[in-house]
């Protein structure tokens, strides 16, 4: 066996809904692994060390960074990103929002932000503008000045739990 | 030609309204195309070895380790790449006496910061090149470093480039009216020592770079995250020896510059140096620390100043002696010195008065250079502006906004030339201070804030009035040698189906850009925003242009984009007039068809008219105009720069054990002329504004006395989140410029230009019970608690 093969570990997962199979470098972060090998270039990598959330996936359920998660910790894991939660329609009153009050400039926070603030949503009730910022306050945006995304956030709240309790 | 702009009824009007972004539904569904998403056949990833030392020789490199490592491909040194790339010299004509050495892409023989780029390793992988980058052995040699800005002109400090003669890159004195005899004669003189911390912009998206280099074709093709493709364009053809027509640069998505992404950096060079000589694509993606060590950094002064005033409060003179250091080069092709002569172009700024002596000293010193970022200068001005008048007003006991009122240029006052010779066509300090009291109800907060410090809490409201410079003219870096356009163009050009498609030298970094742009087209058109489809970004295709920068993308590009879209439409309308037998001025373009002038009737959509001009040409009349095409440029001629003007408050509370400041709400009037689409507008604004409160409250990027960088991550240097962050109004008044059509200034920069200097006053305010004052940015709980005595240590 070379040195190659030993550093390398089989995985199966399940990435936005569709089975992946892959022999990743024991080393390699979820977010390169799902950029470089899969395509995936909406989750974006910043910091790499888990400080400005650019890179947030939702993995088992849970908002996750993927640069301090391993590609290896992701076997047998249910990942998605901003791709797949897009194509479920999974966000679309969010990033509808999104949009119209402009919560989003250069837009390379956005995707990760989106996930944060989806973990946040789906918690449900109807978070304060407090609770937004303090929820959000692993997702550096240096575009946007923050006020728009927790505006976009409260208004979709505030239709969601308008639709519950209907 | 005229648009009644203030008519809001008239047809087409898109101009002066909220309509979406064309590129933000991508961007939310994470379908951007940022210079890391792109990957091409063959490509390599670049990874560099920086110096770890602030100063030091370079005797060797030894790269076999490197070499060994599975997936490296390659090493390179200085002299490597110094033989493809011709080495750069950032001096400016008109910046009298700047100088500065040649620097290389990748360090000769000496490296002068920590974080300069002394090697290269080209690998398959970008982890295969880091781990052959932890390889290479250098061995260095070190010197003695120049680190504290105010002794570097000291006999005793070394001299950096020995060549140069001194540490000084560049001073420049402006002096207007009896500055010494006004101080010696003035009812009140109040002066004090400002520093404002070392900043850098942290893009989220770090630097990034893709070359290709394909020698079949001779042709270098550059994806590059940047806000001047043109300028990039032209650098990287001057400096690997190509003609500009065989580069080109392309710009898809830009994740955050704010000036940052405006320079010509090494690292970047080296990229497609290597391209060059390898032969295939290159990718350069900058990490989070190469970031903090090489992206520019910016705004570290330190200020001593003194204000003089009479009894009646009338600002009577201002002088001003502001030090600064830029590292070991000025910064290329814009130069380093622009950030300190900013600072003696713009003190002042908002008020009319006749003595003023401003000096900046410009030194070299061994850290990261520093260059132009967002504001240039702005922040640092209004702070000494701004902190010098509220200092005043309390010293004779005067209400801050009536100091303001007793001095700013009168709204009729226009034009005017200001003591630092700056020419204002017309700004608007009274209407924006109206605005302003009234969205922040001033009477309402003083009264709140009296009744709280009854209780012991100390909460503080801050003024800060300013100008901005934008629309820059060749005044800016033209006249001074650098290849940077400050002229603009826009090709608007009709299809078959009657689809608009716009190119314009502008670019997008996510403000907006290419949605003003569609509004300026559809407007100027007679379409609607939706079927106009905006491409920017790229050499090859777009007409020459300055890209994006100092605030001119509206301003220069709009208005180019106007004219562009005007001439179509007479275009088109002479095509419409002869298939119609109707005479052309009885003709207009409304909702997407020819209509009459008059009547409004609809005689033709534009899809008709494309599908006869282009397929069925026969039928028209030989000879008959028929360019569906048009372009048009356009550059300031009247006035070196469009100033805008505005004014900011803030209210805050200070905690007075801790030293930690709550940030509680804050208020921007601004006047930028024309304002195209108010969303866009006022989030550039928000979005400068919170720049400006990290700017105030928590960035500072740390050296030690060796120039070792102490601070080089986002966990390290803070940078302001949501949970920090305050609600903001932002209000308008708008004075067009009349050197366009448009009468668009521009709005990127106000936010951050005002902002520090607000929150300083409102801090000093808080605290000027206790007798304590801040000055030196940014405003850390400690820094307040030491002001206030509390810790003395
Ligand atoms: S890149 Fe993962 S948190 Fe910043
Ligand atoms: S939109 Fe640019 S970083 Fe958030």
């Amino acid at each position: 066996m070379t040195e190659m093969f030993r550093d390398k570990i089989d995985i199966s997962l399940t990435v936005n809904g569709e089975p992946v199979e892959a022999r990743v470098p024991a080393g390699q972060h979820l977010v390169d692994f799902l950029r470089g090998e899969l395509g995936l270039t909406g989750a974006h990598a910043s910091c790499e060390h888990g400080v400005c959330g650019a890179c947030t996936l939702k993995v088992d359920g849970k908002a996750v960074r993927g640069c301090l998660m391993l590609a290896a910790q992701a076997d047998g894991a249910d990942v998605w990103t901003v791709e797949g939660l897009s194509d479920l329609g999974a966000i679309k009153d969010l990033q509808d929002v999104f949009v119209e009050r402009n919560a989003l400039q250069c837009g390379f926070c956005t995707p990760g932000m989106l996930v944060a603030i989806n973990e946040l949503l789906e918690a449900g009730g109807m978070p304060s503008r407090d609770q937004i910022r303090e929820h959000l306050s692993g997702n550096y945006c240096r575009c946007t000045g923050y006020e728009a995304i927790v505006d976009a956030v409260e208004s979709v709240a505030r239709v969601r739990a308008h639709k519950g309790a209907a | 030609m005229t648009i009644q702009f203030g008519n809001p009824d008239r047809p087409n009007s898109y101009i002066g309204k909220t309509v979406p972004r064309p590129n933000a539904r991508r961007l939310v569904q994470g379908r951007g195309v940022y210079v890391d998403d792109i990957v091409l056949p063959r490509m390599v990833h670049v990874a560099f070895v920086r110096s770890p030392f602030a100063h030091a020789k370079i005797n060797s490199i030894d790269a076999e380790d490197a070499k060994a490592v599975k997936g490296v491909l390659r090493v390179f040194t200085g002299q490597d790449i110094a033989e493809v790339c011709k080495p750069w010299v950032a001096v400016l004509a008109h910046l009298k006496g700047l100088k500065s050495p040649p620097e290389h892409a990748i360090a000769v023989d000496r490296a002068c910061w920590v974080g300069e780029p002394v090697a290269a390793v080209v690998a398959t992988s970008r982890a295969a090149a880091e781990d052959g980058a932890a390889l290479v052995d250098v061995d260095y040699e070190q010197l003695d470093v120049v680190t504290d800005m105010m002794t570097a002109l000291d006999p005793e400090t070394p001299v950096l480039h020995p060549e140069m003669g001194d540490n000084l890159a560049f001073r420049r004195l402006h002096e207007q009216g009896d500055v010494d005899e006004t101080f010696r004669t003035a009812h009140k003189v109040v002066s004090a020592r400002f520093v404002t911390g070392r900043h850098t912009g942290v893009t989220l998206e770090p630097r990034s770079i893709l070359v290709d280099w394909n020698p079949a074709e001779e042709q270098m093709t550059a994806w590059h995250a940047t806000q001047a493709p043109h300028m990039i364009q032209t650098v990287l053809a001057t400096h690997l020896d190509l003609p500009e027509s065989r580069v080109r640069v392309i710009c898809e998505d830009v994740g955050g510059s704010y000036g940052i992404k405006v320079h010509v950096y090494p690292d970047e060079m080296a990229t497609a140096a290597i391209a060059k000589i390898m032969k295939r694509p290159v990718k350069f993606i900058a990490d989070r620390l190469e970031s903090f060590s090489s992206d520019i950094h910016a705004r570290d002064h330190q200020i001593e100043a003194k204000i003089a005033v009479g009894e009646d409060g009338r600002i009577l003179a201002m002088d001003v002696d502001d030090w600064t250091a830029i590292g070991p080069y000025s910064v290329y092709p814009r130069t380093s010195a622009i950030e300190g002569n900013q600072v003696v172009n713009l003190c002042g700024g908002p008020y009319d008065f006749q003595n003023y002596r401003a000096r900046t000293t410009v030194v070299f010193q061994n850290k990261t250079p520093t260059c132009q970022y967002r504001a240039v200068g702005h922040p640092i001005a209004v702070a000494i502006t701004e902190g010098l008048v509220d200092m005043a007003a309390a010293e004779i006991g005067m209400d801050p906004v009536e100091i303001r009122r007793r001095n700013m240029f009168r709204d009729d006052a226009y034009p005017v030339t200001s003591p630092a010779n700056m020419r204002f066509e017309g700004l608007s300090h009274h209407a924006s201070m109206d605005k302003l009291l009234e969205l922040m109800d001033y009477d309402g907060l003083r009264a709140e804030q009296a009744e709280l410090r009854k209780k012991g809490i100390y909460r503080g409201i801050g003024i800060a009035s300013f100008i901005e410079l934008t629309n820059p003219s060749p005044f800016m870096y033209g006249i001074g040698g650098a290849r940077i356009s400050a002229q603009d163009g826009c090709t608007v050009r009709m299809d078959p189906d009657g689809s608009i498609v716009a190119l314009s030298g502008v670019t997008e970094q996510g403000q907006g850009t290419e949605a003003m742009l569609s509004q300026v087209v559809a407007e100027g058109l007679g379409v609607s925003p939706a079927r106009v489809r905006v491409i920017t970004g790229d050499t090859q295709v777009t007409p020459y242009g300055g890209g994006t920068w100092a605030s001119r993308g509206a301003g220069i590009g709009g208005e180019a984009a106007l004219q562009a879209a005007r001439a179509l439409r007479d275009s088109i309308l002479e095509v419409a007039a002869s298939m119609l037998q109707a005479d052309q001025a009885q003709l207009d373009i409304r909702d997407g068809a020819v209509v009459d002038s008059t009547s409004g009737e609809a005689r033709m959509p534009l899809e008709e008219l494309g599908r006869i001009v282009y397929f069925r040409g026969d039928t028209l009349p030989k000879g008959l105009p028929r360019e569906l095409v048009q372009t048009r440029h356009f550059i300031t001629s009247e006035y070196p720069f469009a100033f805008t003007n505005g004014v900011q408050a803030s209210y805050l509370e200070v905690d007075t054990e801790t030293g930690i400041v709550k940030l509680l709400k804050h208020w921007c009037v601004e006047d930028c002329g024309r304002v195209i689409n108010p969303l866009l507008v006022d989030e550039q604004i928000r979005g400068g504004i919170v720049q400006g409160l990290g700017g105030a409250l928590f960035e500072e990027i740390h050296y030690d006395a060796e120039g070792q960088l102490l601070n080089g991550s986002m966990a390290d240097y803070l940078v302001p989140m949501a949970a920090e962050m305050p609600d903001m109004i932002i209000g308008h008044v708008e004075t067009p410029t009349g050197e366009s059509l448009l009468g668009a200034k521009g709005a990127g920069e106000a936010g951050t230009a005002g902002s520090p200097a607000a929150v300083m006053n409102a801090i000093n305010d808080a605290l000027r019970p206790m007798g304590a004052q801040v000055t030196e940015m940014p405003f850390t709980p400690e820094r307040i608690v030491r002001a206030l005595g509390t810790l003395n240590d």
